[in-house]
């Protein structure tokens, strides 16, 4: 068993995300704090992977792994994992990692922690700080064990610390790739045609608290008078309240608007990652402790639709 | 074909979540369905209007209250119910997934849904590690499943609206983000008639397994900041933030 830390990177149409970058940087940290190595994990087919700043990256290319397949990622990175016996194997906490790392703790009888927001070694043992509950709780967490698995939540540590030039080695896929049972049939591009969130300076941005579609009237008819345009949060989106153009978050778009008003949002991790960056945000929430108010500017807890009603009479 | 949802019953955080020890005091807080299993049973029921079977609704019954839940599931659609014994609050979800992954094995799955993530997965999702111990393949942020014969194409999100799809030989696990359409509405009346005629099936626990994870501490998280908040009448709130947005340029 060793000392070094695994970093599984992900990228899309040839460039790395910030969460690979951000785990990069930290895995130095542990990895330095116990003796150890940190490595960068890329898998695919012709990705310039040289752009870590981790002591080293090995690079698995194979055709196979020229688009995301949790089955073909999966069985490469247990390989891998398996041969080489990292003391931390670490994902992000994203559409990718989080096919793969509660996964492959299964299959490896090793633990796994999600959620994961902090790090940091006491005593030489790793604890992990994990954002569960909604945003609601901290769970620090050590794992047991000589090897474990973390998914780490976008937005929890620098880029910066991970960028660097590490030459990747090049080596062939450790396991066979043939016989897979989930093909990748093609690439779904966002659809056309609605007003594109990112682009807009304002947003009213509605969450669960906004009860049912025909409330959302209200939220427009707001947007209108601020010149702004209405977003959401994922519930929103998948009552089928709003389009998917829309949402606001992880698994949505990140905005980044000069105003961004949320009416009977909480505040889970995975809309944070989508909005904390914007420039003023105001949040109306009946929940006191809704963790919305430990990021937003200005807040008050009261209820949104006569908020909405008294402002539509003043604008 | 036998379609299988497995459900995870976990603690609302609609109300404040008490800490006992070094964990939630999971005695003083209310257990709800999580709520990406909803768009999960209703992917799993749209599944069977488009090519018929059975579609059978499990989950660990942590506190004895799972029956609730089962009697909506069976509402909206669901065919069969069975509950795992656990009576644990505190199990969590490798030791879930692996006795559901035992009550599943006997089912003759040929496609299971779980929802693709859960608040309280502090050390991961059922729905991979179900997969796992099946030998399965799984795809999870999945938004769309359509079957035709053994081939299930299904769409995985990335993030704004960017995605793929895929085709995978069942059985297969899928991790549901949201049901192709929205959840069906069961109407109380109708659960209750469910409720007073369904026979639920209990499953005795079965297999270790466990997180790995040694509890340090659990609490509210440390704020780094607070908003700044505004009081006053709803009136009063509305006439400052709109002062505010005017004072910035912003109305």
């Amino acid at each position: 068993m060793s000392n070094d830390v695994f970093v599984i990177t992900e990228h899309m149409d040839g460039k790395f995300s910030d969460v690979s970058f951000e785990m990069v940087g930290k895995a130095k940290e542990l990895a330095s704090a116990w003796g150890g190595q940190a490595a960068a994990v890329a898998l695919g087919s012709r990705v310039s992977a040289n752009v870590f700043s981790s002591d080293s990256t090995i690079q698995v290319d194979d055709v196979n792994l020229a688009e995301f397949n949790p089955e073909a990622y999966g069985k490469v990175i247990e390989a891998l994992v398996k041969e080489k016996s990292p003391r931390l194997v670490m994902f992000g906490w994203t559409a990718t990692g989080m096919d793969l790392a509660a996964w492959l703790s299964a299959r490896l009888g090793k633990p796994c922690a999600a959620y994961v927001k902090g790090m940091s070694v006491e005593g030489g043992a790793l604890v992990a700080s994990c954002q569960v509950y909604g945003g609601r709780m901290m769970a620090d967490v050590s794992p047991e064990g000589d090897m474990a698995i973390l998914a780490v939540l976008a937005g929890s540590f620098l880029v910066e610390a991970g960028q660097g030039s590490t030459v990747a080695s090049q080596v062939a896929s450790p396991v066979a790739l043939d016989g897979l049972k989930t093909k990748f049939v093609e690439a779904i591009k966002p659809a056309a045609g609605d007003v594109d969130i990112t682009a807009q300076q304002k947003l009213v941005s509605i969450g669960r608290g906004i009860g049912s579609k025909e409330n959302v009237e209200l939220a427009e008819e707001l947007a209108q008078k601020l010149g702004a345009t209405v977003s959401s949060s994922r519930p929103v989106v998948d009552a089928g309240w709003l389009p998917r153009t829309r949402q606001v978050g992880k698994s949505g778009l990140k905005v980044k608007p000069k105003l961004y008003l949320m009416l009977g949002i909480s505040g889970a991790p995975e809309h944070l990652e989508g909005m904390k960056s914007a420039e003023l945000i105001i949040a109306i929430n009946t929940d006191k402790k809704a963790p919305i108010f430990n990021v937003a500017h200005y807040g008050a807890t009261a209820d949104l639709f006569e908020v909405a009603e008294a402002m539509l009479e003043l604008l | 074909m036998n379609i299988v949802v497995a459900i995870k019953h976990i603690p609302s955080i609609a109300d404040d979540l008490p800490v006992k020890g070094n964990n939630v005091d999971f005695d003083s807080v209310d257990f709800v369905l999580n709520e990406f299993d909803e768009q999960s049973i209703e992917q799993a029921v749209l599944v069977k209007e488009a090519v018929g079977g059975t579609v059978t609704v499990v989950g660990v019954d942590m506190i004895g209250e799972l029956d609730g839940v089962l009697h909506l599931a069976l509402a909206k659609g669901a065919d069969k119910a069975v509950k795992i014994t656990g009576d644990d609050p505190a199990a969590d979800s490798h030791q879930q997934a692996k006795w559901l992954a035992e009550a599943i094995k006997g089912m003759s799955p040929n496609i299971i849904f779980a929802g693709v993530q859960a608040s309280n997965d502090l050390d991961g999702q059922i729905g991979p590690m179900i997969a796992a111990h099946l030998d399965m393949p799984y795809i999870g942020g999945v938004s769309s499943v359509e079957v035709v014969g053994d081939t299930a194409t299904v769409n995985k999100e990335f993030a704004g609206g960017v995605g793929a799809k895929y085709a995978v030989t069942l059985p297969m696990v899928v991790g549901v983000q949201a049901a192709f359409k929205p959840p069906r509405y069961a109407p109380i009346s109708k659960v209750r008639q469910v409720a007073q005629t369904a026979t639920i099936e209990k499953v005795a626990p079965s297999g270790e397994a466990s997180a790995g994870l040694t509890m340090k501490k659990m609490a509210p998280p440390v704020a780094t900041g607070h908003a700044e908040m505004i009081e006053g009448s709803s009136k009063e709130v509305a006439a400052k933030i709109v002062e505010l947005l005017k004072s910035r340029g912003l109305a």
